[in-house]
């Protein structure tokens, strides 16, 4: 590998930016393409595949043996709300591989004890989730149940793009919300995005069947391909 | 994206930039139960020193001598561990599996 491409993979995956590694396994050429220049590359069907399902692969393409190296950033999920349903979201979303943050200003709530070994920061969202570099790689839930606290939380789950917003609440409350994020500016776009009522309808009673629930839609929404995903939604 | 690569990619490029000989090696395809995943890397320097892994241990010891040869060649090669290997007793995968690792040199 030339140097020039190790210091650009390495620069990619400091910032969370995904990539994908192109080496042609018989002559050792290589290529790195960045995530938003796959729309131009012929391999881009190949390309887009793998990065959605996160996994390296050897392909074959115009008579070549290239091994494609997919280099996505570990997936994030942040959880405002350290409530009932997060003790048990919490350690299942780590399980699946994510770097899992709580985040609720009521010190009762997000206390080591509710959450031993889990990330906590007891501060309001608005100096909480500037820090933790929420992005495009990140799964955001909102499960206070507390307007004051899941409002400007969603608001800027919005602004950072998360690959899935989910809030907790009836279809009902939902609508409420939707009204009062309208009147703090929020696009009709934004509110759209998020999944509410939140996880797939598994009929889900206890808050672990709860927290399966969401980690099953956040991860349909990560791996399937867009057609899928609609229907599954 | 339990698999953390980091600490490896960032290994490489200090150890070049700080004037080692250095090899990657990488699995690049598996059939049946292969202990990691395609994109697995072991990066070696010229003194022997290593880190990540391409298996469970059983093949390390095989790549990190081909890494040497690399690094002096600087020609790319592809290396095939598995139970149908001559050599499956000495460094094949107790597993089971099959694994082809291909080791370049960096820089």
């Amino acid at each position: 590998m030339k140097l020039a491409i190790l210091h650009e993979l390495n620069a990619e995956r400091a910032a969370r930016r995904p990539v994908i590694l192109v080496t042609d396994t018989e002559s050792g050429e290589q290529r790195l393409v960045k995530a938003e220049d796959f729309s131009k590359d012929p391999l881009r069907a190949e390309l887009d595949k793998q990065l959605r399902m996160g996994k390296s692969a050897s392909v074959e393409a115009g008579g070549k043996k290239l091994f494609l190296n997919v280099y996505a950033p570990t997936a994030k999920l942040v959880i405002v709300g350290a409530v009932h349903i997060s003790q048990a979201l919490a350690p299942l979303a780590r399980s699946l591989g994510y770097d899992v943050t709580v985040v609720d200003p009521r010190t009762a709530f997000a206390s080591p004890e509710r959450f031993p070994d889990v990330p906590l920061v007891a501060e309001w969202p608005d100096t909480a989730l500037p820090p933790l570099n929420v992005d495009a790689y990140t799964a955001f839930v909102a499960v206070t149940h507390d307007p004051k606290i899941d409002d400007p939380a969603l608001l800027h789950a919005f602004e950072r793009n998360c690959f899935y917003i989910g809030a907790l609440g009836s279809r009902k409350t939902h609508a409420k919300r939707g009204d009062r994020l309208r009147a703090q500016g929020a696009k009709e776009s934004d509110i759209a995005r998020i999944h509410a009522p939140i996880g797939l309808a598994i009929g889900a009673v206890s808050p672990s069947e709860i927290a399966v629930s969401i980690m099953a839609e956040i991860t349909a929404v990560l791996r399937l391909p867009p057609k899928e995903k609609e229907e599954a939604a | 994206m339990l698999d953390r690569d980091e600490d490896i990619l960032k290994a490489a490029e200090d150890w070049q930039k700080a004037g080692r000989g250095v090899a990657l090696a990488t699995v690049v395809e598996t059939w049946g139960s292969a202990p990691r995943p395609a994109g697995s890397s072991l990066v070696i320097n010229d003194e022997g020193t290593f880190l990540g892994s391409v298996s469970g241990g059983c093949v390390e010891g095989a790549v990190v001598t081909e890494a040497m040869d690399v690094i002096q060649s600087g020609k790319p090669r592809m290396l095939e561990f598995g139970v149908a290997d001559e050599t499956a007793w000495n460094v094949g995968l107790s597993c089971g599996g099959t694994i082809r690792v291909f080791v370049e040199k960096v820089g």
